[in-house]
């Protein structure tokens, strides 16, 4: 887990604060890191940010599902909920919303350092949105051919947006709506801090871990602007088990919940040994 | 119904003005009067329909609705529901648009049925055929057309359609008044040109809308009233709205929560506008507001807010409730119906609920106010001997009912008889045989009342007055039958079987405040003879011969036998006297304005200077069971007050021999005599003073109230030491005689009140009602004159008995029997108590454990209203989630077998007073509330920070989140409902598990189609998705086990160590099935034990191992303590229980 808003000076990251939307060339910076143990399984890599109320109610409704569903009237005419990001310049904008025009465009990129080479490490950026939500609930605007630029033709990118939604990968079945990054950043956090996935780093034999004890450096081109807010971002590794991730709570709260209902019987198996006999002399009056 | 004659009607006033007269003047078959009476303008009484429903078709919605958001909480809704549509709320208006919309949808259909109903029997009414005369010819018409209604049965000396066509008359009467039982008229008959004779019409003349006929196939009248005007109908008008106990503190809670709805609005509110202080809050860049709410002001802004707070908090505050408890006490009242045990088989009655809304107030009786005489007695008169001047003559009577005829006179007190005495003796019979207004039924095939296979000939005597019959009856005994009534002649069969013949002049009836009555007939021979039979206090003032001493002796000493007591006296008039006392009369029964005034005075001045001859005693037997029941109820811890108008010494036996009074109840007196002895003042002190030293040192074991070694009390206290208390006095000091009088009788175990005048009876319990603990008082009574009782206690019980159905009419619910008022109490009430208040307060838990974590959630979402749940799980959880299990609760539930409770009144204690819906147990289940949703909310939190709870390292949103919390609080709070479940049916079991299934479907077809025509989908495959994460799972089972864990806990704790009467039972009788089942071998498979920890357990069999495991311990702690394991115990019991149920019975075939 990799803190690196850079709201300390000593951090890499500082130059970058005050970073705002549209500055281009994107400020880079790495940050070194060093694994103590190595992930034997898959690794999940995250972001993670906080003080962001995604689920302030003002956000959460600004959206417009339908047209994400890739309904073509909704494309050219966004509901009502998305203002005041709905339209721009007397076009319409697609995706329309305050949750879509704040999406999270931090690039990450991971490098395992070893004698001073730099390896990078494959991202894989498919798989980390829902099944359904990929390929049910957000669809493609459709008509003729497949060529997006056409099909979002009368549509203009996102206030904040550097590009606009069918540019935002190369590969057409992860581009447009269905953009899987796009897709995590719309499933808004229950809780003001929160992570989302961003990439899958998969293992590659069975003779190795995935990544091993040792140290990585982590490129960030910096675009988020968190520090306006007091927020904070993070990068998190972490491995999954058939349970999903380290959870302590739930491990914790067990073993005290059992805890408490083993004590609880032996006191009242004694209460009743005790006061159950009074009861029994105790007669009920007929 | 034959017998409606009619004549349209004319009156000499306009329709506007006819309300400020006091008499109408109706001419029988619109012949104009004869000329010289004053002009007459042609006007309409309304026309004969009857209209008791309330709407129409047309008018039926908006009336309908009008109606109901009269309601407050509707009306509440109603505004919630418009503020959601004029400003931007989180939730949609659907949200509380949709349950508004259930409830008054379920409510109109309710009240339209009703109405529907009331439309047929209208319909009914107002279409039978009435038969009319016009011009001499019977013509049919639909009654509805009918102008008139009421008949005045005047027809003696008519005998064809013809001659009533000539009838030239007009009627005098009064307005039309809802008094029933009073109507003061006068007819005008013109005979060709003559001075009209004029006859007096009183109540006896009038024959009531609904009346049968049973006598004779046809009578003439005239219909007086018409339609709303008929007395019946002026008394459909709603009675008085009573209100349980149960709904008052229901409504208390809703103003609490009320309140807290506000202070968390007010909170959020505030605590928003401070957290938005610093801009980057309100406004961060990657959340901004639209320019038009900018621009609005900040005050507005906190307005709305606030607005908005109230809207997404709105919801503790439960819609549904007010539709549940309405249902539930609907339809539980159908089981009081049903019961077969309280259906009775000789009269073919069951009990009938007249108001579903008092319920619940049966099992928080308090105070009983019973009628003596057919309520606790039968009703059923027997005569059981005569006295004449000192001899006392008993029928013999053979136990078949064959009577034998000779009669014997018992000689008690004098030797021989002697000619005059032989000469009184006779009179004394045969004034028992004209005195009275018994009306002889040839035909035994008639229905109803009384059937009676006389010696010689099979005759019914049929009056409204059963000692009536019974002394007829009687002195047929002795030798003299009353045959019939024929052209105004009394004919009588003396002993030596010769017809003697009386000529019926005048009958003085009887009224209770007089407490007698008196006919004047004329012998054959020409002597004219008043004979008077009436109370012993009413006859002896008037008396002037007669061996008063030794019949007065008599008379008490069957008093105290508890007898019914009757004096018998004459006199002789001479022509003239009869004359002027006839001239009397007719004047008094003519006048239509102060009648009953005029005729007492009348009275007064006929009935003097008596010449004493007897009395007689009746018996009125108890009804069966009533000293058991007014024992039970006694041990229920329900102060039984009898009320009557009987003598001191009958009612003091009859409350003896049903064991209100025991043999070692201390009696105090307040009576008459005692006052007239030393002042009320002095009476009064002593007998506090007496009753308060006792009291005073054993204070503790009153509670208790079953140690037979207390000293109790009953206090008798007549009607005239009533008013003496009661009357106002100028110098203030009433106040204090009305505490001491309350203070001694909070003290006393049973008070009789004797001597009562039908409103003595209702001021008592108004007394009673309104002192300072305000206890719930119920009375009970069979007579009109239990009328005005009936309508001023909290509940209002009426007996289908004898005595006409006013008083079921009045009641809020009547039983056939005395005896019913036991298991109606014991049984019904207490379960009816107890679903209710379970029913309330569970409705405020389940709300708040619903809102509670969405208030919590505004805390960490920036206060900005966003609402935890999906719109539809906010819509359908008062509706369809949780609303059926705990209305079958409220309609199934017995915490105790009704059996037990029957057995066990002192069980009615625990739940005197309101004890479950105490402060106390209202802020523990708050407390519940609010601790379960911590437990949801922060359980949920924890496992959703910062951490990854999918298997493919996929990440919640925030409706996930919600739809986990709102997962757990819709099993938790079923399963708390299950918990709290002590009688299971397979309709429990479907309902409870089936709502959790039910919320499982819908969930999964909710989130499983993108639902077009919405414009959201924001539960997409969450719920699916989230039941595909393991620590979801676990999540789920943990925090449903913490939230329960209290109240299991709680429960297992007071049980073992402060169990409720109630719950030792409880132990006791699952002690017994246990006990049972070990002998035979399959049932222990049905043992409580695997029972309860079955069902409890069953979210957890759907987990994994480890949890299981956890459940495991968790549930083995229940289960060592709720067990019974000490068999010793339960063999006792079972014993004991098996025992009395064995003397019970043993009682029950006794009796």
């Amino acid at each position: 887990q990799i803190d690196y808003t850079g709201t300390e000076p000593s951090s890499p990251c500082n130059k970058c604060l005050n970073v705002s939307w549209d500055s281009t060339p994107p400020c880079t910076c790495t940050i070194n890191f060093t694994l103590e143990h190595s992930f034997e399984s898959n690794v999940f890599m995250y972001y993670g940010l906080s003080n962001f109320y995604q689920n302030h109610r003002r956000y959460v409704k600004s959206r417009d599902d339908s047209q994400l569903n890739g309904d073509n009237s909704s494309l050219l005419n966004p509901s009502k909920e998305c203002e005041p990001y709905r339209t721009n310049e007397d076009k319409p904008i697609a995706p329309c919303g305050a949750i879509a025009n704040s999406m999270f465009n931090d690039t990450l990129e991971l490098y395992r350092i070893e004698n001073d080479t730099r390896t990078p490490i494959t991202l894989i950026k498919k798989g980390i949105a829902w099944w359904t939500d990929k390929n049910v609930k957000f669809r493609n605007p459709t008509g003729d051919g497949n060529n997006l630029t056409a099909l979002f033709q009368g549509t203009t990118k996102p206030i904040n947006w550097p590009k606009p939604v069918y540019m935002l990968d190369s590969e057409p079945d992860n581009n447009g709506f269905i953009n899987e990054d796009f897709i995590v950043w719309m499933r808004t956090a229950a809780l003001p801090t929160f992570r989302k996935l961003y990439r899958l780093i998969e293992r590659k034999n069975n003779l190795q871990p995935t990544l091993q004890a040792g140290k990585y450096s982590l490129d960030i081109a910096y675009n988020y602007p968190v520090h306006s807010f007091d927020g904070r971002k993070r990068m998190i590794l972490s491995t999954i088990s058939w349970m999903g991730g380290k959870n302590p709570f739930l491990g914790i709260a067990y073993i005290t919940v059992g805890s408490i209902c083993f004590f609880l019987g032996v006191v009242l198996l004694i209460i009743h040994h005790k006061y159950g006999n009074r009861n029994t002399s105790a007669d009920i009056p007929n | 119904m034959d017998c409606s004659l009619l004549r349209t009607l004319v009156s000499r006033y306009c329709a506007g003005e006819e309300n400020w007269v006091d008499s109408r003047t109706i001419y029988v078959g619109h012949r104009e009067p004869p000329p010289g009476t004053e002009a007459y303008i042609p006007q309409r009484f309304p026309d004969n329909r009857i209209v008791s429903s309330k709407y129409t078709f047309w008018n039926f919605v908006p009336k309908n609705l009008f109606e109901q958001f009269r309601r407050i909480a509707n009306f509440y809704f109603l505004i919630i529901f418009l503020v959601q549509l004029i400003i931007d709320t989180p939730t949609s208006p659907v949200t509380s648009g949709l349950p508004l919309l259930f409830v008054i949808t379920v409510t109109a259909i309710k009240q339209g049925y009703e109405d529907w109903l009331r439309h047929k029997a209208d319909n009914a009414m107002n279409q039978c055929p009435v038969h009319f005369i016009q011009h001499g010819k019977l013509v049919r018409k639909q009654s509805r057309k009918l102008r008139t209604y009421y008949a005045v049965q005047d027809t003696k000396s008519f005998h064809n359609e013809q001659e009533i066509d000539a009838l030239h008359a007009t009627i005098e009467c009064e307005q039309p008044q809802p008094d029933l039982y009073k109507f003061v008229g006068r007819i005008n008959v013109y005979h060709d040109r003559n001075e009209p004779t004029a006859r007096p019409l009183g109540s006896e003349n009038l024959l009531l809308r609904g009346a049968t006929l049973k006598n004779t196939e046809k009578i003439f009248g005239v219909a007086i009233y018409t339609g709303m005007e008929t007395k019946m109908a002026l008394n459909y008008q709603a009675k008085s709205q009573k209100r349980s106990a149960v709904e008052k503190s229901m409504n208390v809670f809703l103003i609490v929560y009320l309140c807290i709805l506000i202070s968390k609005a007010l909170i959020n509110t505030v605590l928003k506008y401070m957290w938005q202080s610093e801009p980057f809050r309100d406004e961060p860049w990657y959340n901004q507001k639209t320019e038009p709410e900018r621009k609005r002001n900040v005050f507005l802004r906190a307005f709305t807010d606030f607005l908005a707070f109230m809207v997404l908090f709105n919801y503790i505050i439960p819609v549904s409730m007010y539709v549940t408890v309405e249902m539930q006490k609907f339809l539980g009242s159908y089981f009081l119906t049903w019961d077969e045990e309280m259906f009775d088989e000789d009269t073919g009655e069951g009990p009938l609920v007249n108001t579903s809304d008092l319920n619940e107030e049966l099992g928080q009786i308090e105070y009983v106010f019973t009628d003596k005489t057919g309520t606790l007695t039968e009703n059923n008169m027997e005569f059981v001997e005569c006295c004449i001047e000192g001899h006392v003559y008993v029928p013999h009577v053979i136990c078949n009912g064959q009577i034998l005829h000779d009669c014997t006179g018992i000689d008690m007190i004098d030797s021989s008889p002697g000619a005059s005495g032989k000469e009184r003796e006779e009179l004394f019979f045969r004034a028992l045989c004209l005195c009275h207004t018994v009306q002889v039924k040839d035909d035994d095939s008639v229905d109803g009342l009384k059937k009676n296979h006389l010696s010689r000939r099979s005759c019914i005597y049929i009056s409204s007055s059963p000692d009536e019959v019974a002394l007829v009856e009687g002195i047929q005994r002795l030798g003299y039958t009353y045959l019939r009534l024929k052209d105004n002649f009394m004919e009588i069969l003396n002993r030596e079987n010769n017809i003697e013949k009386f000529e019926l002049l005048e009958v003085l009836s009887f009224d209770s405040v007089r407490r007698r009555m008196s006919v004047i007939v004329k012998s054959s021979t020409g002597d004219i003879f008043l004979f008077c039979k009436g109370a012993d206090s009413s006859i002896f003032p008037r008396v002037k011969e007669g061996k008063i001493d030794q019949i007065r002796s008599r008379v008490e000493r069957n008093a105290v036998e508890g007898l019914r007591t009757l004096c018998v006296a004459y006199k002789k008039l001479t022509a003239e006297e009869y004359s002027n006392a006839q001239k009397l009369l007719q004047n008094a029964k003519l006048a239509l304005q102060d009648r009953e005034k005029k005729l007492a005075e009348v009275y007064e001045k006929i009935e003097r200077d008596f010449i004493l001859l007897g009395a007689t005693a009746v018996e009125d037997r108890l009804q069966e069971k009533a000293a058991d029941t007014i024992e039970a109820l006694q041990k229920a811890g329900i102060k039984v007050w009898v009320l009557t108008g009987d003598k001191m010494e009958t009612a003091a036996a009859a409350c003896y021999a049903c064991k209100l009074f025991r043999r070692n109840t201390q009696i105090l007196e307040l009576t008459t005599k005692k006052i007239e002895e030393q002042s009320l003042h002095d009476v009064l002190f002593d007998l506090s003073k007496t009753v308060l030293r006792h009291s005073g040192s054993l204070t503790r074991d009153t509670f208790s109230g079953l140690s037979t070694d207390m000293q109790d009390y009953g206090l008798i206290i007549d009607g005239a030491a009533l008013s003496l208390i009661m009357k106002p006095r100028q110098d203030g000091s009433s106040g204090n005689y009305r505490e001491l009088f309350l203070e001694i009788c909070r003290n006393c175990s049973a008070v009789l009140c004797c001597r009562m005048a039908p409103l003595q009876k209702a001021q008592i319990v108004k007394l009673i009602k309104l002192s300072k603990e305000h206890p719930i008082t119920l009375a009970i009574g069979d007579g009109a004159n239990d009328v005005s009782m009936i309508l001023e206690a909290h509940v209002g019980i009426g007996i289908i008995g004898k005595e006409g159905r006013q008083a079921a009419r009045n009641s809020d619910y009547a039983i056939p029997k005395f005896k019913h008022l036991k298991k109606m109490l014991l049984v019904h009430g207490h379960f009816y108590y107890v679903r209710i208040s379970e029913l309330v307060q569970y409705f405020f838990y389940k709300n708040v454990c619903f809102i509670f974590p969405q208030f919590l959630y505004q805390f960490f979402c920036g206060f900005s209203q966003q609402t935890l749940y999906d719109t539809a799980y906010l819509t359908l959880y008062n509706i369809s989630f949780t609303s059926l299990p705990i209305l079958l609760y409220g309609l199934m539930e017995q915490h105790v077998s009704a059996d037990t409770l029957k057995r066990e009144p002192s069980l009615y204690r625990d739940i005197a007073k309101n004890a479950l819906l105490r402060w106390r147990a209202f802020i523990y289940w708050t407390f519940l509330g609010v601790f379960d949703a911590v437990v949801f909310f922060f359980g949920a939190y924890f496992l959703f920070e910062n951490t990854i709870v999918t298997s493919n390292g996929q990440m919640f949103g925030n409706w996930t989140f919600g739809t986990l919390v709102f997962t757990v609080l819709v099993f938790t709070v079923t399963l708390k409902l299950a918990l709290d479940t002590h009688y299971w049916t397979w309709v429990n079991h479907f309902m409870i598990w089936g709502s959790l299934v039910f919320y499982i479907i819908f969930s999964l077809l909710w989130g499983g189609i993108i639902w077009p025509f919405l414009n959201y989908q924001r539960m997409y495959y969450v719920f699916m998705q989230m039941l595909s994460s393991g620590p979801a799972w676990l999540g789920i089972i943990l925090l449903i086990t913490v939230s329960l864990l209290p109240d299991v806990l709680k429960k297992v704790l007071c049980r073992q160590l402060w169990p409720t009467a109630t719950e030792r039972i409880q132990n006791a009788s699952r002690h017994c099935r246990e006990h049972i089942s070990e002998f035979t071998p399959l049932a222990c498979l049905k043992s409580p034990r695997y029972r309860s920890s079955d069902c409890s357990n069953s979210p957890a069999r759907r987990s994994n191992s480890h949890s299981k495991k956890m459940m495991f311990t968790h549930w083995r702690g229940i289960d060592y303590s709720v067990l019974p394991s000490v068999f010793g115990y339960s063999n006792k019991h079972c014993r004991s229980s098996a025992g009395y149920r064995y003397s019970g019975s043993g009682l029950e075939t006794s009796v």
